[in-house]
């Protein structure tokens, strides 16, 4: 227990004390050695309990739960203070009502709100715990050379480094304490620190756009958490029989009807979360946050806690139409999200809207909740955790040195920056292709989805089907940009050392390792979580692994070839209509002008702009979204 | 061990059945149009011109991404004839296809650029149809092994017309035939020029060339398996729709690329539909 303790407070403690930090050396030190301890803290965590099934602990209550409160009632003054600043009132309203609903909770059911075991750890919390420790520091370690870079060019904007690294290791912190929740009172608390941790970061620019960005993402995620209280007293109505706020017994409750809407419940606060649509526009707006925040966002915090809860609740959902309808929710953002990134030309935007779908697949999986769903859904989480970090720390590296993150400025970035693409190449691949990661769980999703019961199994087939088709299209284009080779451009990767790049080295080393640990992460830890609560488990055939092993040694072993080809090969300027060209796509046009010819990439507005599919997509999840509310009353 | 042999097999014969079928193809195409067409080996004899051929490049990284290319549909292949999991072959196949775009993505040229584009338009317009093919399949033989899917003893044809149907769409595509010749073709000189191969000469254009090849027999395999209960029909059935395929392809314009999407995406709804039908009456007509 105490490892646990130490991964939610000792971030605290950091926070505190980078909170007095002011060089930023110093801050280096400071951050690089707490990543470090914080990473090899989450590894120990990984050896102490892996193969121990759930472990609960009791831990103190009591002061614990007060404090718990007494901070929640100062967030929520917060927020009423900040409302009143910038007056947004609808942020007021909402953080009034949430309040009053934990008072009136706290007044009405004292006596419901324990919990015999207030922390926990099994495998899929060591997952995610090795997930925000690994991922989550590194991205902080690269924040700090970042932040440095970003306020030489950013001079306009107010200096708040101190507050912005408290508020990074504070939002590390809370997602350690929600995946060790058992008391969904604490886990509650800590899903609020995120929502006000991202608030914080997504409005640290102080600019217009970026204070409104922050509140439409404060918005969305405190409707998610009335949804949450909301089922906080559900449960502790029915206390009896529900389980009351104990995670566990909510799980293992004989009483499935009574605990289906609180389940819902709290899975729409995770829908919420996870920015699936319609509230995908949040995470779309903290795009305007410094990268790094949105590399946190994306890959190892705030959204894959919607996730989390959802995979959580998943044996709920199973086999109930209210289930499939939330499943469903994440199966039309997955293939909405998907078509709309290939009219995006933003790279941070195209990352957002992939991450959405991403986030709806694994959502896709958790509500329909078979063994086999739950299996690739944990997988998903964590393929798309270690890929999506690296592409936004990527690009806000290219953004920096190229003064762009438009996908067609990256245009020849294998001649200008060429170990920035390498690895940049490594993380698309990573999104889409076979042998990688995300690959490998869409498929097991869809050999789960053809055994699920029809005609539900049949139309996720379908939307993946589809929406993997489109995936490969946005991604593939967006590859080909990279790999370009262009003439006479300057190559602009050196003196790029204000960003550390230790940390992009190690997770394009995490990338390709993902794939040849794939087998072990699933057999020591997916495989017995799935057994524990399913009891029965699931995995790739040994052939299939082989083979996607072969494929993958392969893959690193092709680019020797590169070698063979150095012989004198003739080169010859690129073939322009028959025209005199030059090498730099510079012809020979009328009247003797020499011409530049310009290669762009296709983007499809008309037939996938976020102007055509955005509604009707956000129409059809609050439908289906409706549609589960009223199913899980129905079953009643 | 069986499916180790069959691989072995299938590296070393699929070019030469390939050939061949390009050689009957060119043959059957000039007949239909009036013509005598080339000797039946001329395939084999373009390609071994191509290997003579000086070494011209763009750049020297697009002979890296087209060895690629023919490396992993050579194994996606491979790994079809051994009796693998049919979802994994089409992902190795995707995979495939992704470094033929981008070696014309790296020569950096207008005309291999578009081709590029369309190829991956291509490519969004059968993936969904392919997929689809293979869980049509699995419901019919309930498998996803393309061993348990050849030894099946139902004929997977009754239960799937519209797969098949929907199939023989992509096909289209996949075998660059008309009217979906879109990225590139086999006719010397199109509005974008040669597409997606316009910057590949010599021997890397003879690459490409036995790539097609070894594609185009794993895809004849593909069609095996919707007849593959019984031998002599499903060998008979691969040909008569390759011959649709080559009348197709000499009756019909190349179409735009919105063409080639809309088709590709409709052959799939047909094929769901077919599925559709298909659970209805699996699960005894109780949904």
């Amino acid at each position: 227990m105490q490892t646990l303790l130490f991964l939610i407070l000792f971030p605290i403690l950091v926070a505190c004390l980078l909170l007095f930090v002011k060089r930023t050396a110093l801050r280096y030190a400071v951050v690089a050695l707490s990543a470090l301890v914080i990473g090899g803290a989450s590894i120990y965590l990984l050896i102490r309990y892996a193969f121990e099934g759930a472990v609960y602990f009791a831990a103190p209550s009591g002061a614990v739960d007060l404090a718990m409160v007494v901070i929640e009632m100062g967030l929520a003054l917060f927020i009423v203070y900040m409302g009143a600043k910038f007056r947004n009132y609808l942020a007021i309203l909402l953080a009034v009502v949430q309040a009053a609903l934990v008072v009136y909770l706290e007044a009405t059911f004292p006596e419901n709100l324990h919990a015999v075991s207030n922390l926990f750890i099994d495998q899929f919390s060591i997952i995610m715990a090795l997930i925000i420790g690994i991922i989550g520091s590194l991205i902080a370690v690269y924040a700090v050379g970042y932040m440095e870079t970003y306020h030489r060019h950013h001079p306009e904007v107010r200096d708040r480094q101190k507050m912005f690294f408290f508020v990074i290791f504070v939002f590390l912190a809370a997602m350690f304490g929600l995946v060790f929740s058992n008391n969904l009172m604490w886990l509650f608390f800590f899903w609020e620190i995120t929502t006000i941790s991202s608030f914080l970061l997504i409005g640290y620019s102080e600019t217009g756009e970026a204070t409104k960005n922050a509140f439409r993402a404060l918005v969305m995620n405190l409707l998610g958490g009335i949804a949450f209280v909301a089922a906080l007293v559900f449960l502790a109505i029915a206390a009896p029989t529900s389980g009351g706020i104990d995670l566990a017994r909510v799980l293992a409750s004989p009483d499935s009807a009574a605990v289906l809407i609180p389940a819902v419940l709290i899975g729409f606060a995770g829908i919420t979360k996870a920015a699936l649509m319609p509230f995908s526009s949040w995470l779309l707006g903290a795009m305007v946050a410094p990268t790094p925040v949105s590399a946190l966002l994306h890959s190892s915090t705030m959204v894959k806690a919607g996730v989390y809860i959802l995979v959580r609740f998943s044996p709920v959902y199973a086999g109930t139409f209210a289930g499939y309808s939330l499943g469903l929710v994440g199966g039309v953002t997955f293939l909405a999200a998907s078509a709309i990134a290939i009219s995006q030309s933003d790279a941070k935007s195209v990352l957002a809207y992939s991450t959405i779908a991403n986030l709806g697949l694994i959502a896709a999986c958790a509500g329909v909740g078979t063994y086999m769903l739950v299996w690739a859904a944990i997988l998903l989480i964590v393929f798309h955790a270690v890929a999506k970090a690296l592409l936004f720390l990527g690009t806000g590296a290219i953004e920096h040195r190229t003064g762009s993150r438009n996908i067609e400025d990256m245009e020849g970035l294998i001649v200008r920056m060429p170990k920035m693409a390498v690895m940049m190449f490594v993380g698309i691949a990573g999104m889409f292709l076979a042998p990688f990661g995300m690959l490998i769980s869409k498929w097991a999703a869809i050999e789960a989805f053809v055994r699920v019961q029809a005609p539900f199994g049949l139309i996720f087939i379908a939307i993946l089907a589809y929406g993997s088709a489109v995936t490969v299209f946005f991604w593939a284009k967006w590859m080909g940009k990279l790999v370009t080779v262009t003439r006479n451009t300057e190559r602009v990767e050196k003196g790029f050392f204000q960003e550390s790049w230790a940390p992009l080295y190690i997770i394009t080393g995490l990338v390709i390792a993902a794939v040849f640990l794939f087998p072990v992460i699933s057999s020591t830890l997916v495989e017995p979580y799935v057994l524990a609560v399913y009891g029965v488990t699931t995995g790739l055939a040994q052939a299939n692994i082989a083979i996607m092993l072969l494929m993958m040694a392969l893959l690193l072993i092709l680019p020797v070839s590169f070698h063979l080809f150095r012989r004198s090969a003739k080169h010859l300027p690129a073939y322009m209509g028959g025209r005199p060209a030059t090498p730099d796509l510079h012809f020979a046009g009328s009247l003797g002008l020499s011409r530049e010819a310009q290669t762009r990439n296709y983007y499809l507005t008309e037939y996938f702009g976020e102007a055509r599919l955005f509604r009707p997509g956000a129409a059809i999840c609050i439908a289906l979204i409706l549609a589960s509310w009223v199913l899980a009353g129905a079953a009643l | 061990m069986n499916g180790i042999i069959s691989a072995v097999l299938f590296l070393i014969f699929a070019p030469i059945a390939g050939g061949l079928i390009a050689g009957i193809d060119r043959k059957i195409t000039a007949r239909m149009q009036g013509r005598v067409g080339p000797p039946l080996l001329q395939p084999f004899y373009d390609v071994g011109k191509l290997f003579e051929k000086e070494n011209v490049v763009v750049t020297i990284a697009q002979n890296f991404y087209v060895l690629a290319y023919l490396v992993f549909i050579a194994v996606s292949g491979a790994l079809f004839f051994a009796g693998g999991d049919l979802l994994l072959v089409v992902f190795a196949f995707t995979l495939a296809h992704v470094f033929l775009v981008l070696g014309a993505y790296a020569v950096h040229s207008p005309y291999s650029h578009i081709g590029a584009e369309r190829e991956l338009i291509q490519l969004m317009a059968y993936e969904p149809m392919i997929i689809l093919a293979a869980v049509g399949l699995y419901m019919v033989t309930n498998s996803f092994n393309v061993a348990d899917i050849a030894a099946a003893t139902v004929p997977a044809i009754l239960y799937l017309p519209g797969v098949f149907i929907g199939f023989a769409v992509i096909l289209t595509i996949k075998l660059r035939k008309s009217p979906f010749d879109i990225s590139t073709s086999h006719h010397a000189h199109q509005e974008i020029v040669k597409g997606i191969t316009t910057e590949f000469s010599g021997s890397t254009l003879g690459a490409v060339e036995i790539a097609h090849w070894y594609e185009n027999v794993f895809l004849l395999g593909f069609i095996y398996l919707f007849f593959a209960w019984n031998p002599v029909i499903g060998i008979i059935a691969v040909a008569v729709t390759y011959g649709a395929e080559v009348f197709i392809d000499n009756v019909t314009a190349r179409a735009r690329w919105q063409a080639a999407l809309k088709s590709g995406w409709a052959a799939g709804v047909l094929g769901i539909v077919n599925l559709a039908f298909l659970s209805y009456v699996m699960t005894g007509g109780v949904w």
